[in-house]
């Protein structure tokens, strides 16, 4: 991208602090100014999408950055870096998280409570979000995994009512849970090398005795998985995304389950050098039966938003697909799962922000009594439906070349049951897909309650579904980012395959 | 026809662009219109039949003249979507160009005063333009994403009445060919893992692995066409075929002509020639055991459309054994065989387009939906049913309707071939199509017409001709499509070997995977 780097007022650092700082101060100056709480908060979302393109743009253009906070040196100060794969999941986030904005702000126009925590609490999420994605050292890590599960819980138990607090109170107790034992690991790597920062760490955990290292990564990644909601630590997902109202399910599904996936990729690739062979195969395995169990479950639902929930597990699965497939030190399957991970965002999130509609419109989230909702939310349907492309992996969506790439990877190792696996959960995907859309062609007219639906909130969801399928279009536009030198290495050869 | 000719001019290169976007465009459009704004969105469908048509005539004319249209746009890092147009692809478009065309007039005059119009026409508009994108794909790639499209696409046409058995029929529908998809997906990505390109190729790509993984390509050999196979509705893989006659008539006549079955077919056609190559595929043994489920699904069709009295019922059994003579025609492996198989591929799609609309405009306008209601019925629409007699002596074969063209070259392709049992197939299904045709002309014809409708219209002249005018059998829109496919049907059938027909088409393509060096 053409962009001046000489100019005094933009420097692809600074933009890396604008990402995490605008947000927190958009934060206080909500809870400040509680009356302006709705603009306030859309200005915030604003200009927190504009610093993270910028950012992007001078990654493209430079390469990865790094900045020290304090102008201190690694090991003492904190290092704050920006490579291809965190540019990539900021602006996933920064996507979703501007047109979950632009929803809200018109599904919390009404509700004065909610709308008074909602922002806030969801501009510190951001705010978490991209510091994790920035940070380069294990405890900055574990601070913004800790304020991250803290946002998140406390817009699970925004919506009030039984079981949006039986949700949060099930997902406080997992994030804490997972949050400790990530921290023990960091303790025991701590107290081998001597050193949190993840570069500096890496070639200390190769060489150190390995019983030590191996629980480390064990309680590290354990910690992790059961914040990411891999089968079977999935079992909290579901009541929580939903119950959740919908903005915040939106965001717990596209992007906060994502920021743990991304710190185990980071880890695995940075910290632990490509990980254990039996740990990779078996993260393989549990994402295979995900795959399976999450779409059977998605389909015996009776209610949209638990559907939806249990899609995510199901999609989460495949993302841990890669890990056996990477033994044979194929990269591209990187390549795919960070592809997958990012059209997931976009798709799920527009399924939720459709959903969301459709519950505000009829009053009620049955799928069998759906038929006469969807016929006068033509709109909400069609980015139901083409979000439902995405999560498909039908051409030409981003699900489709993430799968594509696993699955051409599987077959070229021989790995026939991963393969079918892949290809069942399609299948199954689209079955509970049309199990939605179907109703929409029935042409039943039931008399219910019902209340307009604003355009931006149909429009924002539309939007996200159209953005996922687009999304498969732009391998080029998006390899060299992933291409881009980092840091570590292990990560820019983990990534490089795709040149 | 060069290959090495490069596009001499960008626009000619957006050309394939263009022939997407004509009815893509139109599509998206008639979804925001409002229900009563019909002259717009006449305007529009139409508007986009007409430049898709004009566009691949000038095609045509570019493709003799030795120009190569191709646009590429890249997807993944070594493969991209390939819109390309050879002369296989060009007799697929003309096909749907030409009756999307005739079929937007008929659901013009069929959707009159239903709900939902701009659904309908978004997502008939939508539907060809995946049926044009599969008829131009220049890899297997491309072929994939649209023949998913066309799913997708079609399946919203066919639950559109939107009565609980409208949506079994779409669940039925899905099942097959989603499970198809995967097939078809997997087959894909497996055989690219083996060869590294995707590109169809006169005489195939495989070629070069044939030698050390056959077990392998059988075993993608049958993935690819079990995909395409639902869609093309082979025995036993028809199911969902004679369910989704509860579509109205225009999308029922659109997927036994055009859309569905006839790009499965299609896929067929491609994946022998130009994904395996049809010699490759015989000295791999593909070809025996595909011609066998050919056959079966041939006499099988035909048997069950015997047992029909529903009259769409009977002709969707038609459909799955006819479809079936173009993959024969493929199957059997030679020069006179494919070009039967090839051109049955146009001339099927005409008469059983022409048969559908009748039967859409018997239920319309008499509301007869049975064989056994159809006594008399040529006097009362005689014009109709001089349409639909034309269509089924031509399924059956009777010279000189174009399917009687079709029927010849199989038979000689196969004996030219050298095996005998295409033979005895092709008597027993034209015994058959006439067993199953030929009593509903009779009744039609002979029999004394039904009294409700037996008596003239009230206020009808008595002298027919002029009463033909001041009050036609049924609405205009209605009656000339058939018309329209039956004259064609006749005079492709007439006229088969004039420059430009269908089978110098087919002649030409069949030349092409057989003789060219």
């Amino acid at each position: 991208m053409p962009l001046d780097p000489s100019g005094p007022w933009w420097d692809g650092a600074d933009w890396m602090l604008a990402s995490v700082f605008v947000p927190l101060f958009g934060a206080l100056s909500c809870f400040l100014l509680p009356r302006l709480v709705a603009a306030l908060g859309l200005a915030a979302a604003l200009l927190t999408t504009a610093a993270t393109l910028a950012l992007t743009l001078s990654v493209l253009d430079k390469g990865a950055l790094k900045v020290q906070l304090g102008g201190w040196e690694a090991p003492l100060g904190i290092l704050w870096r920006a490579d291809g794969l965190s540019v990539a999941l900021m602006a996933m986030t920064a996507a979703v998280g501007a047109l979950v904005s632009l929803y809200a702000a018109a599904y919390f126009r009404d509700e004065v409570q909610q709308r008074a925590f909602f922002w806030p609490i969801w501009l510190i999420l951001w705010a978490a979000l991209n510091a994790l994605f920035l940070s380069a050292d294990l405890f900055n890590l574990y601070v913004t995994l800790e304020l991250l599960g803290f946002a998140a819980v406390s817009l699970t138990a925004l919506g009030g009512g039984a079981a949006a607090l039986t949700g949060a109170i099930r997902y406080l107790l997992v994030s804490v849970l997972g949050s400790l034992s990530y921290l023990l690991g960091v303790a025991l790597i701590y107290h081998g090398c001597g050193s949190l920062d993840i570069a500096l760490a890496a070639p200390c955990v190769a060489d150190a005795p390995a019983p030590a290292m191996q629980v480390a990564a064990g309680a590290m990644i354990a910690g992790l998985l059961l914040k990411t909601a891999l089968f079977p630590f999935h079992f909290w997902l579901p009541p929580a995304h939903g119950s959740a109202s919908a903005p915040v399910s939106a965001l717990l599904s596209a992007l906060v389950v994502k920021a743990s996936f991304y710190l185990v990729l980071r880890l695995w690739l940075d910290l632990f050098g490509g990980g254990g062979r039996w740990l990779a195969e078996l993260l393989g395995a549990l994402g295979a039966v995900a795959v399976i169990w999450g779409s059977v479950l998605a389909l015996r639902q009776e209610r949209l938003k638990l559907l939806i929930a249990y899609s995510t597990v199901a999609q989460i699965g495949y993302l841990f697909m890669a890990f056996p497939l990477a033994l044979a030190g194929s990269t591209v399957v990187w390549t795919a799962a960070l592809y997958l991970a990012l059209s997931h965002g976009l798709a799920k999130a527009a399924m939720f922000l459709s959903a969301g509609s459709l519950l505000r419109f009829g009053g009620h989230d049955r799928i069998a009594e759906l038929d006469s909702v969807v016929h006068r939310l033509p709109l909400t349907l069609a980015a139901f439906a083409l979000a439902g492309i995405s999560i498909m992996g039908l051409p030409p969506s981003g699900g489709f070349i993430g799968k594509w790439l696993l699955l051409g990877e599987a077959f070229r190792q021989g790995r026939f049951l991963l393969a079918g696996v892949m290809l069942l959960g399609g299948a199954l995907a689209a079955a509970y897909v049309f199990k939605v859309v179907g109703h929409a062609f029935r042409s039943a007219e039931r008399e219910q309650r019902e209340r307009a639906i604003p355009p931006s909130m149909e429009w924002s969801a539309l939007i996200l579904a159209v953005a996922a399928i687009v999304l498969g279009l732009m391998l080029p536009l998006i390899s060299p980012l992933l291409r881009l030198s980092t840091a570590s290495p292990g990560l820019a050869a983990a990534l490089g395959g795709l040149a | 026809m060069n290959p090495l000719l490069e596009p001499q001019l960008p626009a000619d290169a957006l050309l394939p662009l263009l022939v997407l976007v004509s009815s893509l465009v139109p599509g998206l459009v008639v979804f925001f219109l409002g229900e009563k704004r019909v002259r717009t969105r006449m305007l529009l469908n139409l508007g986009g039949a007409f430049l898709k048509l004009g566009l691949v005539a000038w095609m045509i004319w570019g493709v003799v003249h030795g120009q190569r249209y191709e646009v590429r746009l890249p997807l993944l890092d070594d493969l991209d979507l390939v819109l390309r147009v050879g002369a296989l692809s060009l007799l697929f478009l003309v096909l749907s160009a030409g009756l999307w065309l005739v079929t937007t007039v008929y659901a013009v005059g069929y959707l009159e005063q239903a709900p939902h119009r701009s659904r309908f026409f978004g997502f008939f508009s939508l539907c060809v333009t995946a049926t044009v994108g599969v008829a131009m794909a220049g890899n297997l790639l491309t072929f994939v994403l649209f023949f998913e499209m066309l799913t997708l696409t079609t399946y919203p046409l066919l639950v559109h009445r939107g009565t609980e058995a409208a949506r079994q029929a779409g669940i039925v529908y899905l099942a097959h060919t989603v499970l198809a998809g995967v097939l078809l997906l997997a087959g894909t990505v497996w055989l690219y893992t083996l060869t590294g390109t995707l590109t169809f190729a006169p005489r195939g790509f495989v070629s070069e692995i044939a030698d050390s993984h056959p077990g392998e390509l059988t075993a993608i050999f049958a993935l690819l066409i079990a995909g395409v196979g639902v869609k093309a509705a082979l025995v036993p893989l028809h199911g969902w075929l004679p369910r989704a006659m509860v579509a109205p008539a225009p999308v029922s006549a659109l997927l036994h002509a055009v859309a569905v079955v006839k790009a499965g077919a299609f896929g067929v056609v491609l994946i022998v020639y130009d994904v395996f190559g049809v010699e490759q595929a015989a000295e791999l043994g593909l070809t025996g055991p595909l011609a066998l489920v050919a056959g079966v699904t041939i006499v099988y069709g035909s048997l069950r459309a015997l047992f029909q009295d529903d009259l769409k019922r009977r002709l969707a059994f038609s459909t799955v054994s006819q479809v079936s003579y173009i993959v024969l025609g493929v199957a059997i492996v030679g020069p006179l065989a494919s070009v039967g198989g090839i051109v049955h591929l146009v001339h099927q799609g005409i008469m059983k387009i022409t048969l559908f609309f009748c039967a859409g405009n018997l239920a319309e306008t008499l509301g007869i939906h049975k064989i056994s209601e159809m006594n008399g019925v040529g006097r009362r629409m005689p014009w109709t049913m001089g349409a639909f007699t034309i269509a089924a002596l031509g399924m059956i074969g009777v010279p000189p309707i174009a399917g009687f063209i079709s029927k010849w070259y199989l038979g000689l392709g196969a004996l030219e071939a050298g095996v005998h049992w295409p033979l005895y197939v092709l008597t027993a299904s034209s015994l058959l199509n006439a067993a199953y045709f030929l009593p509903i002309l009779q009744a039609a014809w002979l029999r004394e017409p039904d009294a409700r409708w037996a008596e003239p219209m009230p206020g009808a002249q008595p002298s027919p001709i002029a009463s033909w005018w001041s009050r036609p059998e049924t609405r205009w829109l209605l009656l000339l499509p058939p018309l329209v496919t039956a004259a064609l049907s006749l005079l492709l059938g007439l006229f088969a070997s004039m420059p430009f027909s269908a089978l110098e088409w087919s002649l030409l393509i069949a030349e092409r995977e057989f003789y060219y060096p």
